[in-house]
């Protein structure tokens, strides 16, 4: 038989190959050739087989039948022999296969053989790829290596044991006696494995954590020996010396000052120091720096030193290497909430950041501006973020179209609308990156903006004539046809005028469209209900509502009905009914879902006190004595008096009703019975029930905020039939 | 959080691997799923991209070096640029190691490069970041053979 070809032979033959097929064939062709080799059980040529084998694996073919054959390499006495035997058992076996259990012995043998080399790689296998059996059984060697002077060996042991508690935390404990010293070595290596080792465990285990608070002002001590020193060329990059070791040494500290005081104190000035005195110039700083800012932002740092992180992310903000420009984005994004005001004084910075390049930075200077929005930049900030919504990528259209949206409802004012609504229209106009949820934010926007109402139902006509598929545009389309058809057919229009009959015409094809949901119908039902009262074409109007009457759909039935109602008997409300919604004052953020059934809730702040009440009261006790007033009309009009703490709040009634909330007399009800605050409730009743009203009180008192709830039954009867 | 490293990969613009060191485990199909998938994210990025994706729920730390890619598998609350440093640190040594290193020489010496690899990670840490002494112990490994 002849030799079997050498590796580097073979790799060049396979490298020759031009094509897949060719190369497959030659494969298998030495895939024969081997099984054959193994199977005559030589010894000499084994090493070369099996590296040829896992040469072949990494090209992706399979390669299971040389596992046994690793284990023999392993066992064999020659170095070269064991060395592919391990690194053939690294790749070729894992922990679900049983054979690897067969390794355990060897393991051990090498474990203590009188070569470190030998040890060497025994450690290294079992510290890469070592099962939890495995470890248990050997994690006796390995504690046994963490002790020996040989500093070659420490650092693999102490990895090997970091491995070992991952699989089986249990045996942490086992460990314990031999991190005594770790410390005080001098060699960087065992330092730098030492601590990833008590990082794993300070990890893993609350009290090791608390045993190795201890170690804080070691670690303290090593981490400004190694700044102060001089250049130490084993362990420079850059001029700093092992920055890798700082590195793992400010991470251990971040974990061991996270909820302790005095730890953190310990640590205030060093990690002072290492943030001023590490130059920034290469990325070897600047991790160093990145790390520093980590923990100062988790331990119990005073402010001062939090201000000092902070304007080092700003600094790293200015960088020209885009790497340290995202991983500041990522952290100030973290650190907003906790440190805003520090993290505003770099907002044109960050605002900077959404013309880069890199789609990563974009998303976070874009979710970081949101966070930054408040009631003073909102103006400077809008224009940017629109700015951004019109230039972005698809994929953030839908996300900065919501936070537009939300910026504006909280903190827009009136003379900030109108920018607001034309960048809102823009975004929706853009087609469907507007969310769902954000249909009814944006009809109350509009509803507020009562000066644009007729240039964005313009607008929103001539985008349903081109596109009725995006159902959120569609929505909000129709409410405001609805709403302001008048303006739209009155003479108003910058360009061609539609007649009454086209709009009914789109409103109608919206109602039979396969594109519409039945949401949008809905919609589109309601508009045209609406447009009753704004255009002159009744009848038609009459016509399409009763068709509906009849529809599958039960909401739609349910509304087609209804109005159909209102056209019969009650024709001298619908006037009243269908007038303009009047301007809805800022709601929840989940704003009105149904907009249909109620004619907007307004509700009333919470009040303050303005002198303590009377300690004997307990002040959940809410009494409502009920004195009602009710006159005549066509709604009929409940005025309640509440004389206590409180405020009113939004009372709800079922829904069969129609409410609507004027303001309170007063936001502060003055304690000791001193004084009431009035409030009417307007009720629309159109099926003369009876009514019925329930109260969520929501209140502060004396500073702290409290919920009550009440019924109130006794109407007396008149005022609902 | 874990803190280590899942895997480590050197491909080349082909995809074809040249190294792929795994600290966790995965059966056989998923390794090669992986493969083709960091593949497939690292090379639609050009110098206008930042050296990091995330990717799945990990995050990758990734340079390119001349026609190889090395690619470093952490978790996402690692600390990017240290890693960064990591891998330029490695293939300085490899540099060093192979007198100007370049894609064959980790082809035809692929053995070799593991024992690289194992002389300066294990575990899924980094254990060893003097490049003289790594240097020194692989030159020693060498005589052995």
């Amino acid at each position: 038989m002849p030799a079997p070809i050498r590796l580097r032979e073979l790799i060049r033959t396979i490298r020759t190959a031009r094509t897949q097929a060719e190369e497959r064939e030659m494969i298998q062709k030495e895939c024969a050739a081997i099984r054959s080799s193994f199977r005559e059980e030589d010894n000499t040529y084994r090493c070369r087989n099996v590296a040829k084998l896992l040469y072949m694996h990494m090209l992706g073919y399979p390669a299971h039948f040389g596992q046994l054959e690793c284990l023999k390499l392993i066992a064999s006495q020659k170095f070269t022999d064991k060395r592919i035997g391990y690194l053939g058992a690294m790749l070729l076996l894992d922990e679900r296969q049983d054979v690897h259990l067969l390794m355990t012995n060897c393991i051990k043998n090498d474990l203590n053989h009188s070569t470190q080399y030998v040890q060497g790689l025994a450690l290294c296998t079992l510290g890469c790829m070592g099962s939890s059996e495995m470890c248990r059984d050997l994690a006796g060697e390995v504690e046994k290596l963490l002790k020996t002077s040989n500093s070659y060996l420490r650092k693999k042991a102490a990895l090997c044991a970091v491995h070992v508690i991952r699989k089986v935390p249990e045996l942490m404990e086992m460990f314990l006696p031999a991190t005594k010293n770790l410390l005080s070595e001098k060699n960087h290596g065992v330092l730098h494995t030492s601590v990833v080792l008590l990082t794993e465990m300070c990890e893993r285990s609350p009290d090791m954590l608390a045993h190795f608070r201890k170690l804080v002002p070691q670690l303290v001590r090593i981490l400004k020996n190694l700044i102060m020193s001089g250049y130490s060329p084993e362990h420079d990059v850059s001029g700093i010396s092992d920055p890798f070791l700082q590195v793992r040494i400010l991470r251990l500290l971040r974990i061991l000052g996270k909820s302790d005081d005095d730890s953190s104190e310990a640590m205030n000035d060093i990690l002072a120091q290492v943030a001023t005195n590490t130059e920034t110039s290469k990325n070897v700083g600047n991790a160093i720096l990145y790390e520093t800012v980590l923990t100062i932002m988790d331990i119990k740092s005073e402010s001062g030193l939090r201000v000092l992180a902070i304007n080092i992310l700003g600094r790293f903000l200015l960088n020209n290497d885009k790497n340290i420009r995202y991983v500041a984005l990522t952290s100030l994004l973290k650190t907003v909430q906790t440190d805003h005001n520090a993290v505003q004084r770099h907002r044109s910075t960050i605002v900077d950041c959404l013309k880069d390049l890199d789609v990563s930075i974009k998303r976070r200077a874009m979710e970081l501006s949101f966070a930054l929005v408040n009631g003073n930049n909102i103006r400077g900030m809008m224009k940017e973020l629109l700015y951004f919504l019109d230039s972005c990528d698809p994929e953030f259209k839908a996300d900065c179209a919501s936070g537009v949206f939300l910026a504006a409802e909280k903190y827009g004012t009136d003379s900030l609308t109108s920018l607001h609504v034309t960048a809102v229209l823009s975004c929706v106009l853009a087609g469907s990156y507007v969310r769902d949820d954000s249909v009814p934010n944006l009809i109350q926007l509009i509803t507020n903006s009562v000066e644009m109402h007729a240039y964005t139902v313009q607008r929103l006509y001539k985008a349903l004539l081109d596109d009725i598929s995006q159902q959120p545009l569609v929505q909000v389309a129709s409410w405001c046809i609805g709403e302001y058809g008048d303006l739209l057919v009155s003479g108003q229009c910058e360009e061609e005028e539609p007649i009454q009959d086209e709009v009914l015409d789109v409103l109608e094809g919206l109602l039979v469209s396969n594109l519409s949901t039945p949401v949008t119908r809905g919609y589109a039902l309601t508009a045209i209900m609406k447009l009753s009262t704004r255009f002159s074409s009744v009848n038609r109007i009459k016509k399409v509502v009763s068709i509906y009457g009849s529809s599958i759909d039960v909401e739609l039935q349910q509304r087609a009905v209804e109005y159909n109602a209102l056209f019969k008997k009650y024709d001298h409300m619908r006037p009243a009914l269908l007038e303009r919604m009047p301007i809805m004052e800022k709601t929840a953020t989940n704003g009105p879902t149904e907009i249909v059934q109620t004619n907007g809730e307004t509700e009333p702040s919470a009040v303050e006190p303005k002198h303590p009440p009377p300690v004997t009261q307990p002040a959940n006790q809410v009494r409502t004595p009920y004195s009602g007033s009710y006159s005549e009309q066509d709604s009929s009009a409940v005025t309640t008096q509440f004389s206590h703490d409180i405020i009113t709040f939004p009372p709800s009634v079922f829904q069969t009703f129609q409410l609507q909330l004027l303001s309170p007399s007063s936001n502060v009800v003055p304690a000791l019975n001193q004084g009431t605050v009035t409030q009417v409730i307007r009720v629309l009743n159109p099926q003369k029930q009876q009514l019925r009203m329930r109260i969520k009180l929501t209140y502060t008192h004396k500073g702290s905020p409290v919920q009550d709830l009440a019924e109130v039954n006794n109407f007396p009867p008149q005022s609902w039939q | 959080i874990i803190w280590l490293i899942r895997f480590i990969l050197i491909q080349n613009r082909a995809g074809k691997t040249r190294l792929a060191k795994w600290y966790m485990q995965f059966d056989d199909d998923e390794k090669q799923k992986l493969i083709e998938e960091v593949h497939a994210v690292v090379t639609v990025r050009d110098a206008k991209h930042t050296n990091f994706v995330e990717f799945r729920n990990f995050k990758i730390i990734y340079r390119r070096y001349a026609g190889l890619y090395f690619c470093i598998c952490v978790d996402v609350t690692d600390n990017n640029l240290a890693y960064l440093e990591g891998i330029h640190n490695f293939v300085e040594v490899l540099n060093e190691y192979f007198h100007n290193v370049c894609e064959l020489d980790l082809v035809f010496n692929f053995y070799k490069v593991y024992t690289v690899v194992d002389e300066m990670f294990l575990a899924g840490e980094i254990r060893e970041t003097s490049q003289t002494k790594v240097l020194k112990q692989l030159l020693m490994l060498q005589s052995l053979e």
